[in-house]
């Protein structure tokens, strides 16, 4: 789709902004390893980890940064941070 | 109609013919006099415009901004470090992709401080992203506003635009300009009337911001749609001159370079001097031409490359300077030549008002042909 002249743009929410493409670590969540604590969910800055329907937990990526404080702070360990490639 | 007028009158006189709705401009010697008689048009109502006042050029610029994206014709005028004030505004003016006209009353750059003529400052800016027109005289001067509206607003451009006339070399002398009537410039240039523009009752931003993936984008677009002015500008130019019997269509002026072993390059007023020189230099048996650039950006390449293909060598002057590389019109005549043998000189004169002579112009000529010359012409010795 060609750019809009002026980067221009209506109104809308703020999730309309895709801001997952920052990141240059991926978390990979490991299911197997989770203890359905919720640490990660608690702390993610970007508010962008949710529960799924069997209690575990996963990143939005498309809103992810890749801070790693989820991986870092997982008393599991169950969260590893890959380098993305592009 | 023919008038004795002087060059910021016929500048504002065109200004006025071209209906601009708004008009912000703060006042910087030698441009005054343009935004001077433009507050009298505006007070007396022969400009039907909103004329805001503002506290410096940096909220001149963002006025002309706001109006601009609001769907009206806006114009300024400013110089040196009023234009270098508006700096930031520039690159979202033109980001925005708002066709905002701005007059240059080419002044030199503070510190330290003159008020005198040399194009530093509007060549400092020709990243900005706006379209650069460069006068010889006041005809130019005021016909050129015509030209830059019609191009800038052209759905496939929506850029800004710089008219540059040098300051009191042009702003403050009297020439005789033939001013159109305000119905053969309405004949000329339609009304503004932008596709988008801010509406409360339809929401639009301007500007949002762009991440890595989409920015690079954003600036080839720009530079597209600069680069394809070049077809406009020849259209326009050419309009004009149907219509009133000066044609604009070339974005270089030749002066006798058909059969001249010596080309000069050079940028506004100082070419009129030059002509002369030229002239009696022609009469003395040298083969002397002149390639004048009238718009600077976008920089008109192919022409100048094809213009000066015959000629055995080319001597570019510049009244700026690049300050640790060269002047930015001889680097960027070099580039257009790249790969040719011809060899290109430049030299930097004329900074800060000193007078250039017809008898510099010669001594240049004469420096070129030898291989001899050094990148500033006519220093004072006794001072460095």
């Amino acid at each position: 789709m060609p750019l809009a002249a002026g980067c221009r743009a209506r109104p809308g929410k703020a999730g309309d902004n895709k801001t997952g493409s920052w990141r240059v670590f991926k978390p990979i969540f490991d299911h197997g390893k989770c203890s359905k604590c919720g640490m990660c969910a608690t702390l993610c800055p970007e508010g962008c980890v949710k529960e799924t329907e069997e209690g575990t937990f996963e990143p939005d990526y498309q809103f992810c940064k890749g801070c790693g404080l989820c991986a870092k702070e997982c008393p599991k360990n169950a969260i590893s941070m890959i380098q993305e490639e592009k | 109609m023919m008038e004795m007028i002087e060059g910021s009158h016929a500048v504002a006189g065109a200004v006025r013919n071209c209906r601009p709705q708004v008009v912000s401009a703060y006042p910087i010697t030698p441009q005054t006099h343009i935004v001077e008689a433009l507050a009298d048009m505006v007070a007396n109502c022969q400009l039907d415009a909103e004329y805001i006042t503002v506290e410096n050029e940096l909220s001149a610029l963002s006025a002309c901004v706001g109006a601009s994206a609001a769907g009206s014709r806006a114009y300024s005028a400013t110089t040196s470090q009023g234009l270098a004030l508006m700096f930031e505004v520039c690159f979202n003016a033109a980001g925005m992709r708002l066709p905002i006209i701005m007059s240059i009353a080419n002044r030199a750059m503070g510190a330290p401080l003159s008020i005198w003529n040399d194009q530093q400052d509007s060549m400092s800016l020709r990243d900005a992203g706006w379209l650069q027109f460069y006068a010889e005289d006041n005809q130019e001067a005021a016909d050129l506003h015509y030209i830059a509206y019609k191009v800038a607003e052209n759905p496939a451009v929506q850029l800004p635009a710089f008219v540059c006339f040098d300051g009191f070399i042009l702003s403050h002398t009297y020439e005789p300009v033939d001013m159109l009537t305000q119905e053969q410039a309405d004949d000329f240039l339609p009304r503004f009337a932008p596709a988008e523009r801010l509406d409360a009752a339809d929401p639009i931003s301007f500007g949002m911001y762009a991440t890595p993936e989409y920015y690079l984008e954003f600036r080839h677009d720009m530079d597209a749609a600069l680069k394809h002015a070049r077809h406009l500008i020849a259209e326009a130019g050419k309009e004009f001159g149907q219509k009133f019997g000066r044609d604009y269509s070339a974005m270089v002026e030749e002066y006798r370079l058909d059969d001249a072993e010596t080309a000069i390059v050079a940028i506004g007023s100082i070419c009129g001097t030059i002509k002369d020189a030229i002239d009696e230099m022609r009469s003395a048996g040298k083969k002397v031409g002149l390639l004048r650039i009238r718009v600077f950006r976008p920089f008109p390449s192919e022409d100048i490359a094809k213009a000066l293909a015959k000629v055995k060598r080319v001597v570019v002057l510049d009244k700026n300077i690049s300050l640790g590389n060269k002047g930015a019109t001889a680097l960027e005549v070099r580039d257009a030549l790249y790969g040719s043998t011809i060899p290109v000189s430049g030299f930097v004169l004329g900074l800060g008002g000193r007078d250039v002579r017809k008898r510099n112009i010669k001594e240049i000529v004469d420096l070129s042909e030898k291989g001899e010359g050094q990148l500033f012409y006519g220093l004072r010795k006794e001072l460095i």
